[in-house]
């Protein structure tokens, strides 16, 4: 192998690799086509991808509709509804930025409460926006519903607490059949009415349409149906069927088998361990560390140690022994007074 | 799905490592990865030595 | 804007008229220097501008024709494959762009051109981790090239929030799962009530136009960094010292290849 020439550069290896880093390099150098390079690497990524696309497609899993969900497990439907109606479901109890902050509410990084401070951007009010706005709509050609909702709204807020609750204990009991819904005795008041009223809509699949396209026909914004479907179980339960879920490692998988987000493993790790995973501020704390570690990634080149890494792992020896190799030839040619090469 | 040579749709296999998950699908591209830089650290380069 | 005739410009005498071609018929085109501004012009903002660019990268330095000859490890090929990765993404991103968001779920050609999108995407990342493994154990920051390592690290995040936002638009059941677990990180620290998860459309837009934009620029930027520096020298041979500056020691051992440059990680 013969050495590169200092045609272009005016220095010998030994002295141009002696000049500091900032310097620009005037040692020996190669031709080096960076354009076709460029364009070999475009056509074989190309060809990659297309060849990973013909073999193994892209998952498309069906999303879930609150009318399947309705269909599959009502009760855990309705469950689920009557929480949204007296705002002890999750979402009700949210805080920020679905609803105003409550003692106890929303997470914090220490004493930094983020979600507070952010302040309700995204207005959700699961009683109205959930229940009663759409059975309103079913309730246009139904007057037993209609008469159930006025009777509801009217009454005092601990008359309506105790329907509900009467309700919410008696549905994990429930028995549906169809569109028919068989609960042991109780006092539901109008609850009763109104949950199978809202189970009818659902099971139709207009629930999914009043939710999306309210208030106007045009809908992009999906959060009021998602966050009413996350509420209840149907959606984690396929989550964690497909090993998506939080404490499965969820954020690097996809479904199938699939490969997922590997790049996102260090994000992930946290949630699986102490004190993370027992933490209610997960994941405000997991976020706020992971945005450290990443300012760490940026600012490698001024963390002492840290930049010293590559000098302390040898695996620049191997990527560069080329160039060390000729430099050790080099130095024996000079000592050995043996003329240089052109 | 359709028009896959290779249907990766059916339920995922996964990895267990004590509290280390992993699917299968990650780890092979983990792997290939390792391997991937392994060899572009140990393959001699010769490509664009143009001798003058 | 004067519309007086300025004096020709200093150096060799092309013939040039108001329209810039030569009048000269038969000879070959003399080389004029356009890049200087004209006497008088030196204090416009384009005349500087155009010669800060030049000086930073004169079209030698832009593109050339070599490198050291250090430069001979296929691990610098990681780079490039990655760039190349990212074409591939932004035209089958193109594609599904020209039929709108819901015809991969249609059309077996519409899934195909899916099936591209995510496999370069996985591609992209792969070979980006590569690279940012291959920089890093050549210290690649060293010699004024932190703000290359800084873009490079840039790059990655901004690249991870431009995937977020494609899995989330993909309007089935992952992107479902996706945002309703995503959002509860991001409302922990109050980024959620602005960045809504669970609001297809805003995810769409940033996804298609505001996160590539912003990808290509950092990209760019990179590119342009690596290009001005030039590809970072190799290691000093016997790397004992770590980080301290050792101007003027030299090794007094004959025989031995230990190159001595400039030590420390700036």
């Amino acid at each position: 192998m013969s050495a590169a020439t200092g045609t272009l550069g005016s220095r010998t290896l030994t002295e141009a690799s002696r000049q500091p880093d900032h310097t620009p390099w005037d040692g020996p150098k190669i031709r080096y086509d960076l354009a076709k390079e460029f364009v070999i690497a475009l056509v074989v990524m190309a060809l990659l991808a297309v060849v990973l696309a013909v073999v193994f497609s892209s998952p498309d899993d069906h999303p879930v509709t609150i009318r399947q969900w309705s269909q599959a497990t009502p009760g855990d439907f309705l469950a689920t509804a009557v929480t949204e109606l007296d705002g002890s479901s999750g979402t009700a109890g949210y805080g920020p930025p679905y609803n105003p902050w409550a003692p106890g509410e929303g997470q914090k990084i220490f004493p930094i409460g983020l979600q507070r401070w952010a302040g309700v951007h995204i207005p959700v009010n699961t009683a109205d926006d959930f229940v009663l706005s759409p059975l309103r709509i079913a309730a246009a050609s139904d007057p037993t519903l209609h008469a159930a909702i006025a009777r509801y709204t009217a009454a005092p807020a601990d008359q309506q607490q105790a329907w509900t609750t009467a309700y919410t204990a008696a549905v994990a009991h429930v028995a549906v059949n169809g569109a028919t819904v068989s609960l042991r005795p109780g006092r539901y008041g109008p609850v009763a009415t109104m949950m199978t009223g809202l189970l009818g809509m659902a099971r139709t699949g207009s629930l999914d349409a009043d939710l999306l396209s309210s208030p106007q026909f045009y809908g992009t914004d999906y959060t009021k149906p998602l966050l009413f479907i996350a509420d209840g179980s149907f959606l984690a339960a396929k989550g964690q069927a497909q090993h998506l879920s939080g404490d499965q490692w969820g954020m690097m998988n996809e479904t199938g088998n699939f490969p997922g987000q590997a790049w996102l493993w260090l994000y992930t790790m946290w949630y699986q361990v102490s004190p993370f995973s027992t933490s209610a501020n997960a994941d405000a704390l997991v976020w706020a560390l992971m945005m450290l570690l990443t300012l760490g990634l940026l600012l490698v080149p001024f963390i002492p140690g840290l930049r010293s890494i590559p000098r302390v792992v040898p695996v620049y020896r191997l990527i560069w022994r080329d160039h060390y190799r000729r430099l050790a030839a080099e130095q024996q040619s000079l000592s050995t007074g043996a003329p240089r090469a052109p | 799905m359709i028009a896959a040579l290779v249907d990766l749709s059916h339920p995922g296999h996964y990895l267990h490592w004590g509290f280390i998950q992993l699917s299968v699908a990650n780890a092979v591209v983990i792997l290939l990865m390792v391997i991937v830089f392994a060899l572009a650290v140990a393959v001699p380069f010769r490509a664009g030595r143009k001798h003058r | 804007m004067s519309d007086t005739i300025r004096p020709a410009p200093a150096g060799p005498e092309p013939v040039v008229d108001e329209a810039g071609d030569s009048a000269v018929a038969g000879l070959a085109e003399p080389v004029v220097d356009d890049a200087r501004p004209l006497p008088g012009d030196e204090r416009m903002w384009s005349a500087r501008l155009r010669g800060a660019a030049m000086r930073a990268l004169p079209p030698g330095k832009l593109l050339p024709d070599r490198q050291p000859s250090y430069v001979a490890s296929w691990v610098y090929i990681f780079g490039v494959l990655t760039l190349a990765a990212f074409v591939v993404i932004l035209v089958s991103g193109a594609v599904l762009i020209l039929k709108g968001p819901s015809w991969w779920h249609l059309s077996t050609t519409g899934l195909f051109f899916n099936s591209i999108h995510l496999w370069s995407v996985e591609l992209f990342f792969f070979f980006m981790v590569l690279h940012l493994w291959g920089k890093f154990f050549m210290a690649a920051w060293r010699g004024n090239r932190a703000l290359t390592w800084m873009t490079g690290v840039l790059c990655f995040v901004m690249s991870i929030g431009a995937a977020f936002t494609g899995y989330l638009s993909q309007q089935n059941f992952d992107s479902q799962w996706i945002s309703t677990q995503a959002k509860d990180g991001l409302n922990s620290v109050g980024v959620g009530a602005f960045f809504n998860v669970l609001n297809f459309g805003q995810m769409l837009l940033w996804h298609v136009l505001l996160l590539p934009v912003a990808v290509a620029a950092i990209v760019g930027l990179h590119l342009l960094m690596v290009r001005h520096r030039g590809v970072v020298r190799p290691l000093p041979a016997r790397g004992s010292r770590t980080g301290r500056h050792s101007a003027g020691e030299r090794p007094a051992v004959a025989g031995t290849a230990t190159a001595v440059a400039d030590g420390g990680d700036r």
